[in-house]
């Protein structure tokens, strides 16, 4: 208990130094804002003609839960930028020659981005508000969707903390995780209905766990009508909120350890 | 006496590349031992094992009684390192760096604050203090950096190279700095190519080629092994050389030798009186003397002594491993 405790008092003052570099250097956060709001009007206007998510849904209302969790999910690629910085420009030396917990530098980096992704989300939310977007159900579903979505992204950041410690430089975290997070979020029920896929590309959208995710928060704000637009038999899909808290779980268990472990062997230089 | 630092049969492995093959050393309480060495010759790859940042392929360590792969946490509550590349935090304040730093080591909110405010002070940057550390120059990032070592008061220091790449007033302030901090008693390992470095700051000095010591001592015991004091000459008439080679041979242990110009030079073990006797037999003689001098070897001469190389010339095979060290 008391590691725990050291990684949390050590991860705060860590994560209290993340945020001071965003009042430091705003610049960073207008454009971690300004994407999302183009991908949300871009996709509403571009493709909201061309895609019937079916059962009388309206696109943008089936669009924007699906744009929030490819956001948050691309967050993660912060964290893995920001501690692949760190080691280059040799901080994470200095912090490893401390008496400090070892999971205080991962802990704090991963917390402090939760802000980037509860800014980008509010941003979202209100641009989603304006073009037609609506939270139907109760407050309390709604914070349990957003809940949801910063736990998975949470979960993601630490996979992207494992990677940043192990790449050579930011531009490669940045392409890595393009590469890994793309075809996470698009083969997934985001941005077109379960239906439109077919075959094996249907079954990987099935289990993907976006795909629950998407459709968990979909259900929380009362986007589409049970059973409507989402018609899979898939258990992952029928549970959507369960399947997306078992791969967070899954996730942690697996790369907390594992991303620990590798900032202890890491080598700056 | 106490051994702050102590280390033996250390090897580390890279790909193509040892690094280190079988160093030893040992620092004394209240002591400061150089580590003296070009590029890639492996003194960073000590340094890491010895703050812990690296894990030797063979070997032990112990720091302040520590051993360095069993008690890891022990040492670094014990050690200050001050890096090669100026670990601060561009974008907090000198005295965010600090305060950071001073939680880090556990030492909790106020007195953080308060050893922030000492240290800055101390290392002359308490104008600086609110400043993202973006903005500071080299020499005063490079303080800041050797301040955070400070912070916890650690019994022990290593200095990566502290001066590598300052300007010549830099450097002297940092060396006044490290001074007072050997003064006040810590014990210190630093390394160092500047050979002029460790003859001003160390008691002791390793001199290190290819991961292995190659000679041990003070300074005057390494100036020694090359050969002690010489006497150098430089004759106002070239033509002079003839007759002023048995003067000087008068006074030398070994061979006077005489460039193809006027200068003459000569091993000696007298000093002073040698040199006192070789001017007033030349103004005997009647030979003028442009410049006469004597000179102690530089820590340059040790160097091409023991290794039949000078510091600067290297194998590719070694260009490699100081990139790799150095990257």
């Amino acid at each position: 208990m008391r590691t725990v405790e050291r990684a949390v008092v050590d991860g705060w003052v860590v994560a209290k130094r993340n945020l001071i570099k965003i009042k430091r250097v705003p610049e960073i956060l207008v454009f971690v804002l300004i994407s999302p709001i183009m991908f949300v009007l871009l996709f509403a206007f571009v493709f909201g003609g061309a895609i019937d998510p079916g059962g009388g849904v309206d696109y943008k209302e089936f669009l924007i839960p699906g744009i929030f969790a490819q956001t948050v999910v691309f967050g993660a690629t912060f964290t893995g930028a920001g501690l692949a910085e760190d080691m280059q420009k040799g901080i994470i030396d200095r912090f490893r020659s401390l008496p400090m917990s070892s999971a205080a530098v991962l802990v704090g980096r991963t917390g402090s981005d939760v802000v980037y992704n509860v800014l980008s989300l509010i941003i979202m939310a209100i641009t989603g508000l304006l073009i037609g977007w609506r939270i139907r159900e109760g407050a309390l579903d709604a914070l349990a969707a957003f809940g949801l979505l910063l736990l998975f992204a949470y979960a993601i950041s630490w996979v992207m903390a494992w990677v940043g410690l192990m790449v050579p430089s930011v531009d490669v975290i940045n392409n890595a995780s393009f590469i890994v997070i793309m075809p996470l979020t698009f083969v997934s029920n985001a941005f077109v209905p379960t239906e439109s896929f077919d075959g094996v590309l249907r079954t990987i959208v099935e289990w993907n766990p976006v795909s629950a995710l998407t459709l968990a928060a979909r259900e929380l704000f009362g986007n589409i009508p049970p059973g409507a637009g989402d018609a899979s038999d898939a258990w992952s899909l029928q549970n959507p909120a369960a399947y997306t808290l078992i791969w967070v779980v899954l996730i942690l268990i697996v790369f907390v350890p594992l991303s620990v472990r590798q900032y202890k062997r890491s080598a700056s230089h | 006496m106490t051994e702050m630092i102590s280390a033996t049969g250390l090897v580390k492995r890279y790909k193509n590349v040892e690094a280190l093959r079988g160093l030893d050393l040992s620092v004394p309480e209240g002591k400061v031992l150089a580590l003296l060495g070009p590029n890639g010759a492996g003194k960073t790859t000590a340094v890491r094992i010895l703050t812990t940042l690296l894990r030797p392929d063979a070997g032990t360590a112990t720091v302040a009684g520590c051993d360095v792969l069993a008690d890891p946490d022990g040492v670094r509550a014990r050690i200050g390192l001050s890096g090669q590349y100026a670990a601060v935090d561009e974008y907090l304040t000198g005295f965010e760096n600090l305060e950071m730093v001073g939680r880090l080591y556990g030492l909790g909110r106020a007195r953080s604050r308060e050893r922030a405010r000492e240290l800055l002070e101390r290392f002359d940057l308490t104008e600086a203090a609110d400043r993202p550390s973006k903005t500071y120059s080299g020499g005063m990032r490079r303080r800041l950096d050797l301040a955070g070592a400070l912070v916890a008061e650690p019994p022990v220091l290593v200095l990566d190279e502290p001066t590598t790449g300052l300007d010549p007033r830099s450097r002297i302030q940092m060396w006044d700095v490290i001074r007072e901090l050997v003064d006040s008693g810590a014990t210190l390992l630093l390394t160092t190519q500047y050979l002029e470095e460790a003859d001003r700051l160390a008691d002791d000095i390793v001199v290190i080629d290819h991961g292995k010591q190659i000679a041990r001592g003070t300074a005057d015991e390494l100036k020694a092994q090359t050969g002690g004091e010489r006497i150098e000459v430089v004759l106002a008439d070239p033509g002079d050389r003839e007759r002023a080679v048995p003067v000087l041979a008068r006074v030398a242990i070994g061979e006077v030798t005489a460039d193809n110009g006027r200068a003459l030079v000569t091993a000696v073990s007298g000093g002073a009186a040698a040199l006192e006797q070789v001017l007033r037999d030349l103004r005997t003689e009647g030979i003028e003397v442009l410049d006469i001098g004597l000179r102690r070897p530089t820590m340059d001469d040790v160097f091409m002594t023991l290794t039949g190389h000078s510091a600067e010339e290297h194998s590719t095979a070694d260009a490699t491993e100081a990139r790799k060290e150095d990257a």
